[in-house]
C-alpha cells in the first residue's frame, strides 16, 4: 500500500503516509539501533576492549582521559573504557534476564483471574492490593536481605515481586476479551478452557505486557544497578556499571570520570529500550 | 448521602490491605536464616537471657501463635530491637521521620510543579517544537539512575562550586532548606520526567474527547477549549498520580539519602538491609507500606470529593 503511493501514484497522499509513518519509525529505528550497538559491543567486548577489565596496572592510577586511556582508569589502574565495555554485557543480560520471570508469571496470574473471575480473581486481586501497599524498592530490598546479595538474589526478589503490573496489565485485556464473540464462538464449538486461553486470549491480551516489557527492563537495570551501588547486586570485581559508580563515589573530588562514565551508559541504555518502549506502544496503539 | 457510602467503603476497604501488610511483614522477619534471638544478643549471650527474649517475642510457639504475638507487640509499641544500634526499633524509626517528611514534601513540589508547565505547555501544542524538545527530554530523563545523578549533583554544585553543602542535614530549618536543595533537585529530576510522560497521555488522550470536537465545530478557539474543557477534564484522572508520586519519592529516598547523608528513613532501611539488621528491616517495610497506603487512601477519597458526577 505504501509503496504503491510513493511510486508517484497518487503524490498528495504518499507525502502525508511518507510523513506520518516516516517520522514515528525514525525513532523507533533509533532506540533499536541503540539496543542493538549495546549488544554488539556485549557479545564483542573482548575484541572491542583495549584491556583486560580487571588487570591492574599501578603505574596508570586514577588517570584522567588520554589516548592511552580514552575514558581515564581507576584507583586500580583499571581501564574505565574497558569496565564500560565488559560492563555492557552485564547489565544488558541483567534486564533481560530480570524481566523473563515476572513477565512469565505476571500473565499466567493475570489471565487466569480474568478468564475464570470470581473467587480466585477476587484473591489474586487483594493480593495485588496488598503488593502494590509496598514501595517496589523496599520489598525488593527486605527479600535480598533476607537471601543474601547478589544478582540471582536479586531476580528471585524480581521474581516474588514484580509481576504484579504484567498480571494487572493482562487481566485488564482479558476480561474484555474472555466476552467477545471469537472466545465466545470457541467455547461454544466446545474447546476447553486452556485451548481457549493459549490460542484465543493469550496472543491477544499479551499486547500491553509486551510493551511494558521495554519500560520494565528499563527499571530493572536502573534498580539493579542500584543495587550494585549498594554492594546487594553485582560483587567485585564484576565490571557492572552501577559497582563502577560506586568505585567512584570515593575519589570523585579527584577522579570525577570513573563514576560519570559509567552513569551515561546507563543513560544511553535505558534510551534505547525507552524509545523501542515508545515505538512499539504507537505501532501497537496502546496506551502506556 | 451516597457520597459518604462510598468514602466509608473505600476507608472499609484497606482492612484486608492492612492484614495483608502485617502477614507480609511478619513472614519477612519469619524467613530470616538462623537464630533471630541469637542474631540480637550476639553469639556470647548467655542461655537464660536467650530463653526470656525468646519466651517474650514468642518464638517457642507454634507460627499462628507468633503471629498473634506479633500483632500485640505491635500495637503495644514494641517493634523489637535493632541489632545495630542496640535500641528500640520504634525509637530509631521516630528519629529519622522529619527529614524523610522534608525530602518528601520538597520532592513533591518540585516535581508536581515542573510537570504541570511542561506537560501543557506541550499538549497546548501537540508535535511543535516545544512538544518536541519537552519529549526529548523527559525519554533521556527516564533512564537517569537517581543515585548518580545525585553523585554528578554533587559533584558540580557542592565540590566543584562550593555554592551548596554536599552531605547532612543540618540543624535549624534555614540549614535544612539549604541541605535540602540538592536532594529535592535530584527527586524532581527523576520523578518530573515519569509523570510528565503520563500527564501528557492523559493531555493528549482528551484532545479526541467528543467535547473537543463539539467545542471546534462550534468555532471554538483552540486555546479557549484546552484551558476550558482538556484541562479540568484532566484533573481527576491525573490525581491518582499523586499517590504513586509518594511512592516513588519514598521508594528513591532509600538510593537517595545515602549520598547525601541524611539521617533519613531510607538511609536507615539501606543501611539495615546491607547489615542485616532484620527488625528494622521489619518496622521499616511495615512504615513505608503504612504512608503509602495512607497517601492511596488520601488521593481516593480526594477523588471521590471532589468528582461532580458522585452526588
Amino acid at each position: 500500500m505504501a509503496d504503491q503511493l510513493t511510486t508517484g501514484k497518487a503524490p498528495a497522499i504518499a507525502k502525508v503516509v511518507a510523513t506520518r509513518r516516516g517520522r514515528l519509525p525514525f525513532l523507533t529505528i533509533l532506540g533499536a539501533g541503540i539496543v542493538l550497538a549495546w549488544a554488539l559491543v556485549a557479545i564483542f567486548a573482548p575484541f572491542l576492549s583495549p584491556y583486560d577489565p580487571i588487570a591492574t596496572d599501578f603505574n596508570a592510577i586514577l588517570q584522567p582521559m588520554s589516548r592511552a586511556h580514552p575514558l581515564g582508569t581507576d584507583s586500580l589502574g583499571h581501564d574505565m573504557l574497558a569496565q564500560i565495555i565488559y560492563g555492557t554485557r552485564v547489565d544488558l543480560s541483567m534486564g533481560l534476564i530480570g524481566v523473563a520471570a515476572p513477565f512469565v508469571i505476571g500473565i499466567i496470574i493475570g489471565i487466569i483471574g480474568g478468564y475464570f473471575g470470581g473467587l480466585l480473581d477476587t484473591l489474586l486481586m487483594r493480593l495485588l492490593d496488598i503488593a502494590l501497599a509496598f514501595p517496589f524498592i523496599v520489598l525488593v530490598l527486605a527479600i535480598v536481605a533476607i537471601l543474601g546479595p547478589g544478582l540471582k538474589n536479586y531476580y528471585i526478589a524480581l521474581a516474588i515481586v514484580a509481576w504484579v503490573p504484567y498480571a494487572r496489565l493482562v487481566r485488564a485485556e482479558t476480561l474484555v476479551l474472555r466476552n467477545l464473540e471469537f472466545v465466545e464462538a470457541a467455547r461454544v464449538l466446545g474447546y476447553d478452557s486452556f485451548y481457549i486461553i493459549v490460542r484465543h486470549v493469550l496472543p491477544n491480551a499479551i499486547t500491553p505486557a509486551a510493551v511494558f516489557l521495554m519500560t520494565d527492563i528499563v527499571l530493572t537495570i536502573l534498580l539493579g544497578s542500584g543495587l550494585s551501588f549498594y554492594g546487594l547486586g553485582a560483587q567485585p570485581p564484576t565490571p557492572e556499571w552501577g559497582r563502577l559508580i560506586a568505585q567512584g563515589q570515593t575519589y570523585i573530588s579527584q577522579a570525577w570520570w570513573i563514576s560519570v562514565f559509567p552513569g551515561i551508559a546507563i543513560v544511553l541504555m535505558a534510551l534505547g529500550f525507552t524509545l523501542l518502549g515508545d515505538g512499539l506502544a504507537k505501532q501497537l496503539k496502546v496506551r502506556q | 448521602m451516597k457520597k459518604i457510602n462510598l468514602i466509608l467503603q473505600r476507608f472499609w476497604q484497606i482492612i484486608p490491605v492492612l492484614l495483608g501488610i502485617s502477614i507480609i511483614t511478619f513472614l519477612l522477619a519469619h524467613s530470616i536464616p538462623g537464630d533471630p534471638v541469637r542474631l540480637i544478643l550476639g553469639p556470647r549471650a548467655p542461655q537464660d537471657v536467650i530463653d526470656a527474649v525468646r519466651q517474650q517475642y514468642g518464638l517457642d510457639e507454634p507460627v499462628l501463635t507468633q503471629y498473634f504475638i506479633y500483632l500485640r507487640n505491635l500495637v503495644r509499641g514494641d517493634w523489637g530491637q535493632s541489632i545495630a544500634f542496640k535500641t528500640p526499633v520504634l525509637e530509631l524509626v521516630l528519629l529519622r521521620f522529619t527529614p524523610t517528611l522534608y525530602l518528601l514534601i520538597g520532592g513533591l513540589v518540585f516535581s508536581i510543579i515542573p510537570t504541570l508547565v511542561l506537560s501543557i505547555l506541550g499538549s497546548a501544542n501537540p508535535d511543535g517544537w516545544l512538544d518536541q524538545t519537552i519529549r526529548v527530554f523527559y525519554t533521556v530523563g527516564l533512564g537517569l539512575p537517581s543515585y548518580w545523578l545525585a553523585l554528578v549533583l554533587v559533584l558540580i554544585f557542592a565540590i566543584r562550586s562550593g555554592w551548596l553543602p554536599a552531605t547532612g542535614f543540618g540543624n535549624n530549618i534555614k540549614e535544612h532548606i539549604s541541605h535540602m536543595i540538592l536532594p529535592w533537585a535530584t527527586v524532581s529530576m527523576v520523578m518530573t520526567p515519569i509523570l510528565t510522560r503520563n500527564l501528557r497521555a492523559t493531555l493528549m488522550e482528551k484532545q479526541d474527547a467528543d467535547f473537543v470536537i463539539a467545542g471546534l465545530s462550534k468555532g471554538l478557539p483552540r486555546y479557549y477549549i484546552f484551558w476550558r474543557h482538556i484541562l479540568p477534564n484532566s484533573v481527576l484522572p491525573s490525581l491518582h498520580l499523586l499517590g504513586v508520586i509518594v511512592l516513588y519519592i519514598l521508594g528513591s529516598s532509600i538510593v537517595i539519602e545515602p549520598i547525601f547523608a541524611i539521617p533519613g528513613l531510607g538511609q536507615l532501611y539501606i543501611r539495615s538491609v546491607i547489615g542485616r539488621d532484620y527488625y528494622v528491616i521489619q518496622a521499616m517495610t511495615l512504615v513505608f507500606s503504612l504512608i503509602t497506603v495512607t497517601a492511596t487512601l488520601a488521593v481516593d477519597v480526594l477523588t471521590l470529593i471532589i468528582d461532580p458526577r458522585i452526588k
